[in-house]
């Protein structure tokens, strides 16, 4: 592989690194960038990582697994995309993206990526858990297997195994058993979406997923889907496609918000927090879905809903993305992403960080416990809320 | 080059002299106007020459469609009288030179929509009410391949336009289009009124964007549902050459259920946005313009409009934050047509203004 | 094993000190066209305590130290061009204290022009400061450093005509204080004790500036530009002249370009006007476009093409993709007003002969004191013929500055050796003292300002 073979070769060195990416909406801080705010090294901003790119497919630098690293670490949360004013920023995350599929390619990914997508290959899941095991969170409910109902309700490895994660996947089935949809589970049989595989450069693993799901759902006649995760949400609705996977896809904020909407869903109990809305990058960033999730919010009983600063398309990523959640290259410091927007919802007095992504459930619930803050703070999903709103 | 088609024994033998009686910029009586139009028909200097602000009205007063405005224009170029200062004229003139290479010429056989040089404004032209269009001038790297060129007229430039339209058409036509919708009003009366004015050919069948919109509101009929929106709608200057398609503002209000409010400044009596005039060479230009966008605000305040609907995107530009200064949301006739069909909502034409 | 690595991980963490090859890369190179020299560490410090350690450190084993704030100037001052270590200041990014009556802030010197922005905006909006139109992730200490000027240079100057109070590491690792900050008392005044100006304008080359206090001026309500457009470029220096003459705009700038084909040939001279009132704005806009420059719309010789409410502030620049390519450089000259026609006229020979669009662009200091005037080369960073050449540009505007009698802002190596060669004799001589006193072993950013 040479810098001329590699598809973004005419744009790649059009990066000015003049910092526009690590910026929020607002500018106020230069933390904006996932890596970049943990790492604070120029080569972890964006403009590095495309940069080093360069240099390596140039062969002005080898590789090595810290150049693997810092490529890993860029979530896929297109920040640098919404803030970098130049043409070429459309592209800015298949950049990084193809830069990767050329190190899996190679062969040479940090142990922590081939882990990963080793598990995914052998197991459907990235945490190597046994397939049986991916009913484990329909413990105590009854839910059918998908047989011709309205929708398959699609979990997610990381709602299906995630002993955290599962909570939100249980709360969401109770509500919209409660509320009489006809929805299904593929139960064991389902397996991962590969979302994080294809941005993680996986291309051929990826092809392999989304092909078997495709004729999983055409098989059983899936023709609508309700995803728990936006990162499912993303990859049924924008990678699916071009390889022949067309279905409807909603995430469960769209269907909860219109159980609200038309009175099927209604609520008995008090919230009375103060709650901010921390956003997921694939319902946000990268599907422009920021109100949904906030409707169904604001007309929760009592709650006192607040904006972070850093809110829409100029949140913070909680540093989940790209198999982060898993691999977790931008942990283990209090400059971690997720422990960045802990303390900010903490500062402005939030009792409760809302999310709508498995991902951003279990990045942040680590972070509140890694900052001490269990008894001051918690991240609860929307189904979670909803669900406690409606004292099921 | 390109003749106008003008008759001068109109002139001799009108009784009316509306084009510069009825002018909004000027007091003139008869027996003045009709000495100063043949003036100006024998290509004699007048002082109308001088004091003309350019709104184009004139156009739609002549009751014989003669083009006094077309010849004034003429008339000013030939004797060296233009309206603008001389660096903001060439500024004018190289604007709209094509820099960035070519566009891609796709053939489309079906209907499209020209952006003309307003390409940023693609977000204008969403959903139903556009499906099957195909775009041109899509892409603002190439929009001046497309620009009607009847800028010129604000400065004394007709030469201009009629050496550059032609090659304009002739990108157009290279996408072999069905008929092409007009973005602009300005677009359409390059195509229509003033091509046959000046007898250049047009090989493609142009639409005024409201004529379009009507007859797509009424294919979507059942989706409509009253907007109940108290509405102004500021008529630009480039609407004096299709008076014939001014109808179907109010067409479309009546269509979707928005309440025209009535005010003093509208119709045959609309007043310029300002913008040609606030750099004009005459003395005191900025603070006329200035003084008309008052006038004109005021009106549409008193009103009672909550809205101020534009066809024009340089009226919207000149007056959309002295609007919202008064609590007025400015807006394009197309997303006013998308909250009643359901696609957008009254509140993202207030954020998005 | 690199025992200075490891000193180096002792005093910031492992994590914020490098010598690897991706670090030593990355920090090798400067956005613009001078060519890259690897640093052999790159630390990224918190305190000032971590700095003085690291200057210490550097002292002790006599390595080179280089300062970086956004690594935004392109004039290749931040490059290790004899290695060394590259202390990487943004992560020193405090807002320390804003003041709002005596209108200053103390701040590190890492906070970048984004973040003070937003910061004052959400805070003390009746406050601002002058902002250089850098993108925002340049440093405002940077800009002061380099003596840079912003968008309120025209009532008050350079950005370092703004500094309140300094706090520096020297190249001994002694940490002093200027200004009333010294006497222990608040971060209100330079003056007037004993003057030392030792630290701006010298490319970091005399210490660390860790913090500062800079002025702040009151942000009216409304901002906004208004733009003039003359065709002859004669007219400038009488135009700016007489518009200065009113003492009302908070900014001029004066800019010609080959591209947009609106901008060739003619030259946009844009005034921002600020106002609480409509009232007042009214007055101030009558004062300058008719009162003063009437006489040139009835003349034909320019014309006011309108005013916009709102300033883009940040500015966002598009200026490093002229070419598609990632990048620009360019020449300031700080100028006599009177030279703008050669500036404009043989500026545009240049780029002319180097086959480059032309960009010239000029910012009122002061009163018309002097003008900050920049001519740009934008180059393909994939293609090293055009960076040859905007090099070339580069070093002819250098010698061009000179020539018409003007002092190079920010010079990189070039243009340094083009200004020491012309400096006055006892000038000289007193810097070489002062360099020799202040930093004898010659670790501060070596090879910039080498007199000796």
């Amino acid at each position: 592989m040479t810098l001329n073979d590699f598809q973004y070769s005419n744009i790649i060195h059009r990066c000015f690194r003049c910092g526009y990416c690590k910026f929020p909406v607002d500018w106020t801080d230069v933390n904006n960038c996932p890596p970049y705010a943990r790492f604070r090294m120029e080569s972890y901003s964006c403009g590095g990582r495309l940069w080093l790119t360069r240099a390596w497919l140039n062969e002005q630098i080898n590789w090595s697994e810290y150049l693997a690293e810092i490529l890993y670490s860029c979530t896929t949360c297109k920040n640098c995309e919404i803030k970098c004013p130049l043409r070429f920023n459309v592209d800015i995350v298949n950049m990084v993206v193809s830069a990767r599929a050329e190190m899996v390619e190679a062969g040479k990914v940090p142990k922590a990526v081939k882990d990963f997508l080793q598990n995914i290959e052998l197991y459907g899941n990235p945490y190597g858990a046994s397939r049986t095991n991916r009913i484990a969170w329909t413990k105590g409910i009854e839910i059918d297997r998908y047989n011709g109902h309205e929708y398959l309700l699609y979990i997610g490895c990381a709602g299906s195994y995630d002993i955290r994660a599962q909570k939100s996947s249980k709360a969401l089935a109770q509500i919209l058993l409660k509320a009489g949809v006809s929805f299904g589970v593929l139960g064991d049989e389902e397996t991962c979406d590969g979302n994080e595989t294809h941005n993680l450069g996986e291309k051929g693993l990826f092809e392999l997923l989304a092909n078997k799901n495709i004729k999983t759902f055409n098989k059983m006649g899936v023709s609508k889907i309700i995803t728990l995760s936006p990162h499912a949400f993303n990859a049924f609705k924008n990678y699916y496609p071009s390889y022949g996977g067309n279905f409807n896809v909603f995430h469960y904020t769209h269907i909860l918000n219109s159980l609200l909407k038309t009175g099927r869903i209604k609520f008995s109990d008090s919230f009375h927090k103060k709650t901010v809305f921390h956003d997921p990058y694939f319902l946000g960033r990268w599907n422009g879905e920021y109100e949904t999730p906030r409707e169904i919010l604001r007309v929760i009983p009592d709650i006192e809903l607040m904006e972070m600063e850093k809110n829409r398309s100029g949140a913070l990523c909680c540093g989940g993305g790209s198999g982060n959640f898993q691999m977790d290259l931008l942990g283990g410091s209090e400059s971690s992403p997720a422990r960045r927007r802990i303390r900010e919802a903490y500062e402005m007095g939030a009792q409760i960080i809302a999310v709508s992504c498995p991902k951003c459930l279990i990045m942040l619930e680590d972070a509140i416990k890694a900052e001490g803050m269990d008894d001051k703070l918690s991240v609860m999903d929307i189904s979670e809320i909803v669900a406690k709103a409606c004292n099921i | 080059m390109f003749e106008l088609k003008f008759n001068q024994d109109l002139c001799y033998h009108c009784n009316t002299q509306a084009c510069l009686t009825k002018c909004k910029f000027m007091d003139i009586d008869n027996a003045t106007a009709k000495n100063e139009i043949l003036k100006i028909v024998r290509g004699e200097d007048s002082f109308v020459l001088h004091e003309c602000v350019t709104c184009y009205a004139c156009e739609e007063y002549c009751p014989y469609g003669n083009h006094p405005f077309y010849l004034i224009v003429e008339r000013q170029e030939a004797l060296g009288i233009t309206p603008q200062p001389l660096p903001l004229v060439k500024r004018a003139i190289n604007i709209s030179i094509p820099f960035r290479g070519e566009p891609e010429i796709n053939e489309i056989n079906g209907p499209v929509i020209n952006l003309g040089a307003f390409s940023q404004l693609k977000n204008k032209i969403q959903g139903k009410l556009f499906d099957g269009l195909s775009i041109i001038s899509s892409d603002e790297r190439k929009m001046f391949h497309y620009f009607c060129q009847l800028m010129y007229l604000h400065y004394g430039k007709i030469s201009l336009i009629k050496e550059r339209l032609p090659n304009v058409i002739s990108t157009i036509t290279k996408h072999k289009p069905a008929e092409v919708i007009c973005f602009h009003d300005e677009c359409y009366g390059a195509y229509t009124s003033f091509c046959n004015a000046y007898g250049i050919s047009v090989p493609f069948r142009p639409v005024h964007l409201f004529e379009y919109l009507f007859s797509r509101l009424i294919k979507l009929r059942d989706l409509i549902k009253p907007i109940n929106i108290k509405v102004a709608y500021q008529r630009p200057c480039s609407s004096r050459l299709c008076p014939d398609k001014h109808l179907y503002v109010n067409r479309i209000f009546e269509l979707i259920g928005a309440v025209l409010v009535k005010r003093q400044f509208s119709d045959e009596n609309a007043l310029c946005c300002g913008l040609t005039i606030q750099g004009q060479k005459k003395e005191g230009s900025r603070k006329r313009a200035l003084e008309i966008q008052r006038k004109n605000i005021e009106d549409i305040e008193m009103a009672g409009a909550e809205v101020c609907v534009f066809n024009c995107p340089a009226c919207f530009d000149t007056l959309s934050i002295k609007l919202k200064e008064r609590n007025i949301i400015p807006t394009f006739m197309s997303d006013l047509c998308r909250i009643s069909i359901g696609e957008i909502s009254f509140n993202d034409i207030k954020m998005s203004g | 094993m690199d025992s200075i690595y490891n000193a180096l991980c002792d005093i910031v963490g492992k994590e914020y000190c490098s010598n690897l090859p991706e670090e030593i890369y990355i920090y090798s190179y400067d956005l613009g066209t001078a060519e890259p020299k690897k640093p052999d560490y790159v630390v990224s410090p918190r305190t000032v305590e971590e700095i003085q350690k690291i200057v210490l450190l550097a002292r002790d084993k006599n390595i080179p130290l280089v300062p970086l704030g956004g690594g935004l100037s392109l004039a290749g001052l931040a490059i290790p061009q004899k290695g060394g270590i590259v202390i990487d200041l943004k992560r020193m990014d405090s807002i320390i204290e804003v003041n709002e009556r005596a209108r200053y802030a103390v701040i590190e010197c890492g906070v970048s022009q984004g973040q003070l922005i937003s910061y004052l905006k959400k805070h003390h909006p009746n406050l601002t400061h002058s902002e250089p139109g850098a993108p925002p992730a340049a440093t405002v200490a940077g800009n002061i450093i380099i003596h840079g000027q912003g968008d309120l240079a025209h009532p008050y100057g350079f950005s370092s005509d703004m500094v309140l109070g300094l706090e520096v590491v020297l190249p001994s690792g002694d940490i002093i204080r200027i200004g009333s900050c010294a006497l222990g008392s608040g971060w209100f005044t330079i003056h007037p004790l004993p003057d030392i100006g030792l630290f701006l304008g010298w490319c970091r080359t005399t210490g660390i500036i860790t913090k500062l206090s800079i002025k702040l001026f009151p942000a009216k309500k409304i901002r906004g530009t208004g733009t003039f457009v003359v065709e002859d470029e004669e007219l400038i220096p009488e135009i700016i002249y007489k518009i200065t003459h009113t003492q009302i705009p908070e900014d001029i700038i004066v800019y010609s370009r080959a591209i947009p084909p609106f901008a060739k040939g003619l030259h946009h001279i844009t005034v921002n006007l600020a106002a609480d009132s409509e009232k007042e704005l009214e007055f101030k806009q009558e004062l300058i476009w008719d009162d003063t420059l009437g006489e040139y719309i009835k003349n034909d010789l320019g014309g006011y093409l309108g005013f916009t409410k709102e300033l883009e502030r940040p500015q966002i620049s598009k200026t490093s993709d002229y070419k598609k390519g990632g990048g620009f450089e360019y020449v300031g000259g700080i100028m006599p007003i009177d030279t703008y026609p050669q500036c404009y006229i043989r500026g545009r020979e240049i780029s002319e002969k180097h086959d480059i669009p032309y960009t010239v662009t000029a910012r009122i200091i002061g009163l018309a004191h002097s003008m900050m005037f920049a001519w740009t080369y934008a180059f393909n960073r994939a293609d090293e013929e055009t960076i040859k050449k905007a090099r070339e540009a580069l070093y002819e505007t250098d010698e061009l500055v000179i020539e018409l009698g003007g002092v190079i802002w920010k010079p990189g190596i070039y243009g340094q050796r083009l200004v020491m060669d012309r400096l006055h004799p006892g000038t000289k001589n007193l810097m070489k003292k002062i360099k020799t006193i202040i930093d004898p072993l010659g670790i501060m950013n070596p090879g910039n300002w080498e007199l000796l």
